[in-house]
């Protein structure tokens, strides 16, 4: 059930609400973000894309 | 907060909710601008690339790390804050932050910080910015600063420590270079204060705190100015002939350090009766100078890098 009436609370505190929510999508953009970076360079990267199995000889 | 008698701004009408504005205050927004840069220059002077992305994750997290590291320096020291006329509108002397949330909002962003730069990076850039937050915090805020007025000197590692931390992100080592840009900053602190100590001279007599100016008088606080900056300067332009340095570095620095002696002198020459009947001018301009001192420093140093790139750089 959604909130029907606005309460003087929710404006008091609708900065801190908002830096809140946009810190969070910050964040999950951040973690994506790393994820990606990981996974498409270095040994990840190289084992995704088979250069491991061939420099070892397998 | 439970104790309204140490709440200096209770009245009829009770204090604001806080904002998000107050909460990042908690983080101390301009010595971040310092800790950024710095760190920023340690990152890209450092003679490994790193991923653009998580050169700018690592310079993020150091920043979260720094300020949780202010945000639990001013959950300890909120009584201090509360008697200085220069902190005493900070957030939580000010009624707008409960102490509580302080000490919560630094402990969850000091662990967050530390954890994710060694997940960026490596451990060693995670565990040194661990290492620094635990110097400011436990060392310098709880231990040194209300028992000695050696207090800046030593304390003053833990803002030299940034640059060490970018420079550990990039190449996963501390290297000389690294540690020269700590020792830049290292010496740089002191005399910095201690003109800010001269200045604003009854905030630190009125907190207790073991300032110079407050255990070894005025006086002595004027030579401990001259002779840490004339270390300084020695410290400074040698770096010049280092890995990190160059021409540019080099013109700077000279520039730079003699103005930066010659305000120290003027400093030191002074007595208290000329300071107050200019309010102070020689030294404010002494503070203020030594915060250009140390970003154009910095700046040099990442100069010297940046024309590295094109083979234009340092002495070779």
């Amino acid at each position: 059930m959604s909130i029907g009436k606005t309460h003087e609370l929710h404006k008091r505190r609708f900065s801190r609400n908002v830096g809140v929510g946009l810190l969070l999508a910050a964040f999950i953009a951040i973690v994506f973000g790393m994820t990606v970076v990981k996974i498409t360079s270095g040994e990840v990267g190289a084992a995704l894309q088979g250069k491991g199995r061939v420099e070892n000889g397998n | 907060m439970t104790d309204l008698s140490t709440n200096s701004s209770f009245s009829d009408t009770p204090p604001k909710d806080a904002g998000f504005a107050d909460y990042f205050a908690l983080l101390k927004p301009r010595v971040m601008t310092l800790v950024v840069f710095t760190a920023l220059v340690g990152l890209l002077a450092a003679p490994v690339p790193v991923h653009p992305f998580l050169g700018f994750c690592a310079i993020l997290f150091i920043a979260v790390g720094g300020g949780a590291s202010g945000a639990l320096n001013m959950w300890w020291d909120a009584d201090i804050d509360q008697v200085m006329k220069r902190t005493a509108r900070r957030p939580i002397p000010s009624g707008r932050v409960d102490s509580g949330e302080a000490l919560a909002i630094g402990l969850v962003l000091s662990g967050f910080s530390c954890v994710f730069l060694a997940l960026a990076t490596n451990l060693l850039a995670g565990g040194l910015l661990a290492f620094t937050i635990f110097f400011y915090v436990v060392i310098y805020t709880m231990w040194l600063k209300r028992s000695t007025p050696q207090n800046i000197v030593i304390g003053g590692a833990a803002g030299a420590f940034p640059p060490m931390i970018g420079w550990a992100a990039a190449t996963g080592q501390i290297g000389i270079e690294s540690v020269l840009m700590f020792c830049l900053t290292f010496m740089w602190t002191p005399p910095h204060f201690w003109a800010l100590a001269l200045f604003m001279r009854n905030d630190y007599d009125d907190a207790g705190v073991p300032m110079l100016t407050v255990t070894h008088g005025r006086r002595s606080t004027r030579v401990h100015i001259l002779v840490y900056t004339l270390l300084l300067a020695a410290l400074a332009i040698g770096t010049g002939f280092t890995a990190i340095g160059g021409p540019v570095y080099l013109a700077v620095a000279v520039a730079l350090n003699a103005l930066f002696v010659k305000g120290a002198w003027d400093i030191w020459r002074r007595d208290e009766d000329a300071s107050e009947t200019d309010n102070f001018a020689a030294e404010r301009k002494f503070f203020k100078l030594s915060l250009l001192y140390l970003f154009a420093h910095f700046g040099a140093i990442l100069l010297e890098a940046g024309l590295a790139r094109f083979g234009m750089g340092g002495w070779a």
